[in-house]
């Protein structure tokens, strides 16, 4: 008797997440696109995953920084790139006023900042300290900048703060925003026929480096508050006088009611963890295969079930 | 007697403030490079600007949460997002009720082609039919679709609205005058003003970019209405009165048919704007043509770019084309005991070919959708194409040697000069412009607008748009107005560059991007370059249009003067039209207003950047102060320049 009940049990806890999985509503879940590679092939794929598992997926193209907000009222579900150093800040303030949740980090780390590929050492050896960069800041000058460097920043959307950086540290050049992401990996590509010296904003995981060999430009060291408090980094009366976090996070985040509505796909969502080679291979097949990205992931997802297989259940 | 000095006198006396204003404007602006003008007087110190975007953004949070106006918004997204899915489900098979969709793409095309007939016979059937079918074999139906299932939403509501209010407007006078200040700010507001609010109010997606679209679009359709109603003669209002019609009638059957041309003017001004507009809100993450516009013109990718490019020109002509001759058709009449079938053929002919083609797309798969890797796009030949012409030595030293020069000698001193003006000088520049174009009332209002701006805080900003606003006009001016001038000497040319310059004026604002882009890749140049492109149609055309309706009679007495061709242009023809050719200049502000703002996403320094930059947060007081900015500036030229051309044609006696 005490057995059959034990059996029972068990076959009710075994089965209890089965039950559980079959809630999930039918209503879309809605995940946010931005302007970069890896994010958008990552959605696909996620997407891709959560669709096999039965659920309704749409996808949404939004701002990168606007979706925090978005994902604090529910109008998006998730989201599957958090950059510490690029959305750390608008992250957090969703977090603090509620109705965002933290899913856990990627196994990946994080670094994103001023970026050179390899040849352009040889037009301005003292690289990668910041101070040699701003001292051959005239290699850098273009007609449009005049006698000044120009720096390629990201989207202006991203909010890089390189114009308060280059007022802070009080350097020699003008900060250009790209229109997307695309938009710098094609500036280096030009650059790349006669080898001029260019500085632009980069990332990893990202497959530029495997396409272009370079290095990041070492600013001040992070400090936490550098972008709080004037006092800490080299300028006391600046903010943004340091470099980004060399090893941020990669992070998950969803709407707090994600859990209730669709608890497989949420428990889906939890378990998801990309590497950095992972992300770098999801952007290359877009970047340089130039694939579509429903295809790239799907492209991804054949390539690689070992991975993924495990995340749903 | 009397009449002549006084207006003598006044000219006199604007011209001397507007020379003392110019006279203290130049001594302050030495003054500042002799280093010896306090610096209060060459910027407002930051302490002093009042901040005006936290007022506002209380203010918007007032609203928004404790009057509940976001509740009410989003109330009213449910709704639209509803109708939104069942248009997105119909044309390109969102999955969502009523799930029949999508529509076979030989259907939507066959159907097009029977209203082209209908419209305009065989030529405009062409032009749709094969503006579809261009659509579907290069492979972007669903992004076309996509766009278009959100021009039908938005179009209709614009319309309804625009309607309504211009009916309002003129049955009551007060709310005419209530709404003329607020339709000029609404027209001169850059787009992405309106972006913000419609993504924190509508939810972003979709449902803002059609709010923000339809918005867009209602102001001409509202001044079409008036318009319209006014111009509707006494004698139908007298018959419609004798037939013993209530209110509802005389508007009904009286009122609305009379007025039916500038309505449908209008209805053509509400589906242009909107197609231009939903491609532009792919800012806000639309999808569609827009979108992925969007996406190949930041990553270089010329080709691809180029043949979306086809494809929404080819959409906005065929829409334009369709309803200009909406417009022109008159109602058909038909003999009574007609049978239904024949009053209604095109509608019959439209639900056959319609079912016939969805019939056929059931047993032929090619027939409903054109797969990935079936369709005959050669983008990325094309752009290996473009790549490897720009990549040509000399094509690069042209570019490059363009570049360097405008920069170096002219863009980049002139704007650093204009960033190096005193505000009270700058401002003082301004208003002396005003009196001397417009009159003492012009130059107030040009003190009251500039100062707010000086006030706002992103006084160098708006100067940097300011400058590259006149930079490309000028350039603009310069190849705008001589072939305007040549075109306009024979009949022919003057009916093919006419033609141009219309076609020109359907393309969607993003479209002008793309040369631009081609020819100076990323660069501050494009940015001038796509301005200049865009703000030279106006100037030709109404440089054209000015030549040739001056009067015969006083090139004729020109002629018997003995006057050379060139005599002729300067002293006779160029004083007569210059009137209609300042309304051209006008436009061609207002356009690269308009422009300057959008080009932000090439990389500008401007207020467009500013305003790019509020996209990708919730601040709406900032934004909207940034695009009151671009609005004040735009709207003093406009005021100033249509009062100069006003006065000047009632000088010169011409209608």
């Amino acid at each position: 008797m005490k057995k059959m009940t034990t059996a029972l049990t068990a076959g009710v806890l075994t089965l209890a997440p089965l039950a559980v999985m079959a809630q999930d509503s039918s209503d879309p879940i809605v995940i946010p696109i931005h302007n970069w590679s890896s994010q958008i092939v990552m959605s696909n794929v996620v997407g891709q995953i959560l669709e096999g598992a039965g659920n309704n997926v749409e996808y949404v193209t939004t701002d990168s920084q606007a979706v925090y907000e978005s994902v604090r009222t529910g109008d998006v579900t998730m989201e599957l790139e958090v950059w510490e150093g690029a959305f750390g800040a608008s992250f957090r303030a969703a977090m603090e006023k509620g109705g965002i949740v933290d899913v856990g980090d990627h196994n990946a780390v994080t670094r994103e900042d001023w970026w050179y590929p390899m040849w352009t050492k040889d037009a301005c050896p003292g690289l990668p300290d910041w101070e040699a960069l701003n001292a051959c800041a005239a290699v850098f000058a273009t007609p449009e900048t005049g006698g000044k460097g120009r720096y390629l920043d990201g989207p202006v959307d991203w909010l890089k703060h390189g114009q308060e950086r280059v007022a802070a540290l009080d350097m020699d050049f003008t900060v250009i925003n790209a229109g997307s992401a695309a938009a710098l990996w094609a500036e280096i590509g030009a650059a790349e026929a006669d080898k001029k010296p260019i500085v632009v904003f980069n990332w990893t995981p990202n497959f530029a480096e495997a396409v272009w060999p370079g290095e990041f430009v070492e600013f001040p060291a992070w400090e936490e508050g550098c972008d709080k408090d004037p006092a800490v980094g080299p300028n006391p009366d600046a903010l943004y006088d340091c470099g980004n976090p060399a090893t941020g996070y990669l992070k998950k985040a969803a709407w707090d009611g994600m859990e209730a509505k669709w608890p497989a796909a949420y428990a889906t969502l939890e378990a998801i963890s990309f590497t950095n080679p992972q992300i770098a291979e999801m952007a290359k097949l877009v970047d340089i295969d130039e694939m579509e990205p429903e295809e790239a992931a799907e492209v991804w997802l054949e390539a690689n079930p070992d991975v993924w297989g495990s995340w749903v259940n | 007697m009397v009449a002549i000095p006084a207006v003598t006198r006044d000219p006199m006396t604007r011209n001397r403030t507007a020379v003392w204003l110019l006279g203290v404007a130049v001594v302050m602006t030495v003054l500042q490079y002799s280093g010896v003008l306090p610096a209060w007087l060459h910027r407002i110190p930051d302490a002093m600007i009042p901040p005006f975007a936290i007022w506002l953004d209380a203010f918007f949070n007032f609203v928004k949460d404790d009057l509940g106006l976001l509740k009410f918004t989003r109330f009213l997204t449910a709704g639209l997002e509803n109708v939104l899915d069942t248009s997105g489900n119909i044309f390109y098979g969102k999955r969502r009720w009523p799930n029949l969709g999508p529509i076979p793409w030989t259907a939507i095309a066959a159907v097009a082609a029977v209203i082209g007939y209908y419209l305009g016979g065989w030529r405009l059937a062409l032009l749709a039919g094969g503006t579809f079918v261009w659509t579907a074999l290069i492979g972007q139906w669903k992004i076309a679709m996509e766009t278009m299932s959100v021009v039908v939403v938005a179009a209709p509501l614009a319309f309804v609205i625009g309607l309504s209010l211009g009916i309002a407007a003129w049955k009551y006078t007060w709310v005419d005058k209530a709404m003329k200040p607020v339709l000029s700010v609404l027209q001169t507001l850059p787009f992405f003003t309106y972006l913000l609010p419609a993504v924190i109010f509508f939810k972003v997606g979709p449902t803002a970019g059609a709010v923000a679209t339809t918005i867009y679009a209602i102001p001409p359709m509202i001044l079409m209405t008036t318009l319209g109603l006014q111009k509707v003669s006494p004698e139908v209002v007298e018959a419609g009165k004798m037939s013993g019609c209530s209110k509802f009638q005389m508007l009904r059957h009286v009122y609305i048919p009379s007025a039916r041309t500038e309505i449908l003017v209008g209805v053509n001004q509400v589906i242009m704007l909107c197609l231009a507009m939903v491609v532009l809100t792919a800012f806000i993450g639309m999808p569609g043509l827009g979108a992925k516009l969007l996406a190949m013109m930041g990553s270089f990718k010329l080709g691809r770019s180029f043949e979306i490019g086809v494809t929404i020109v080819l959409l906005a002509v065929t829409l334009d084309r369709m309803s200009k001759a909406w417009v022109v058709k008159q109602p058909e009449h038909f003999e009574k005991g007609t049978s239904w079938v024949n009053r209604h053929k095109t509608l019959v002919l439209a639900v056959a070919v319609f079912i016939g083609f969805i019939l056929l797309a059931q047993v032929l798969p090619i027939a409903s959708e054109i797969g990935r890797g079936q369709d005959f796009s050669k983008g990325k030949e094309l752009d290996n194409l473009i790549k490897g012409f720009l990549a040509i030595d000399l094509v690069q030293s042209i570019t490059y040697g363009i570049r360097y020069f405008l920069n170096v000698w002219i863009l980049n001193p002139f704007r650093d000069f204009m960033l190096s003006i005193p505000i009270p000088a700058m401002i003082m520049v301004v208003v002396a412009f005003s009196v001397w174009l417009g009159g003492k009332r012009e130059g107030v209002i040009a003190a009251i607008f500039f100062g707010l701006v000086a006030l706002s805080g992103w006084w160098d900003r708006s100067m940097i748009t300011l400058y590259s606003v006149l930079a490309a006009v000028s350039i603009a001016m310069l190849i705008g107005i001589p072939i305007g001038i040549l075109a306009a000497r024979s009949d022919r040319w003057s009916r093919r560059v006419l033609l141009a310059c219309d076609t020109a004026q359907t393309f969607p604002s993003f479209i002008y991007l793309i040369p631009a882009i081609m020819l100076f890749g990323i660069t501050a140049t494009a940015v001038v370059g796509s301005i200049l492109i865009f703000a030279m149609v106006p100037l030709t055309r109404y440089t054209i249009e000015g030549l040739r309706t001056v009067p015969p009679e006083m090139t004729e007495a020109a002629d018997m003067a003995g006057a050379t061709r060139m005599q002729k242009l300067v002293n006779v023809e160029l004083p007569l039209a210059l009137p209609t050719m300042a309304v051209g200049f006008n436009q061609a502000i207002m356009f690269a207003f308009f422009m300057v703002i959008i080009a932000a996403f090439i990389g500008t320094q401007d207020l467009g950047q500013e305003l790019q930059r509020t996209l990708a947060g919730t601040d709406l007081g900032k934004n909207f102060v940034l695009g009151i900015c671009v609005s004040l500036m735009a709207l003093t030229f406009d005021l100033v320049i249509m009062k100069w051309a006003a006065d000047k044609k009632k000088a010169l006696g011409l209608p």
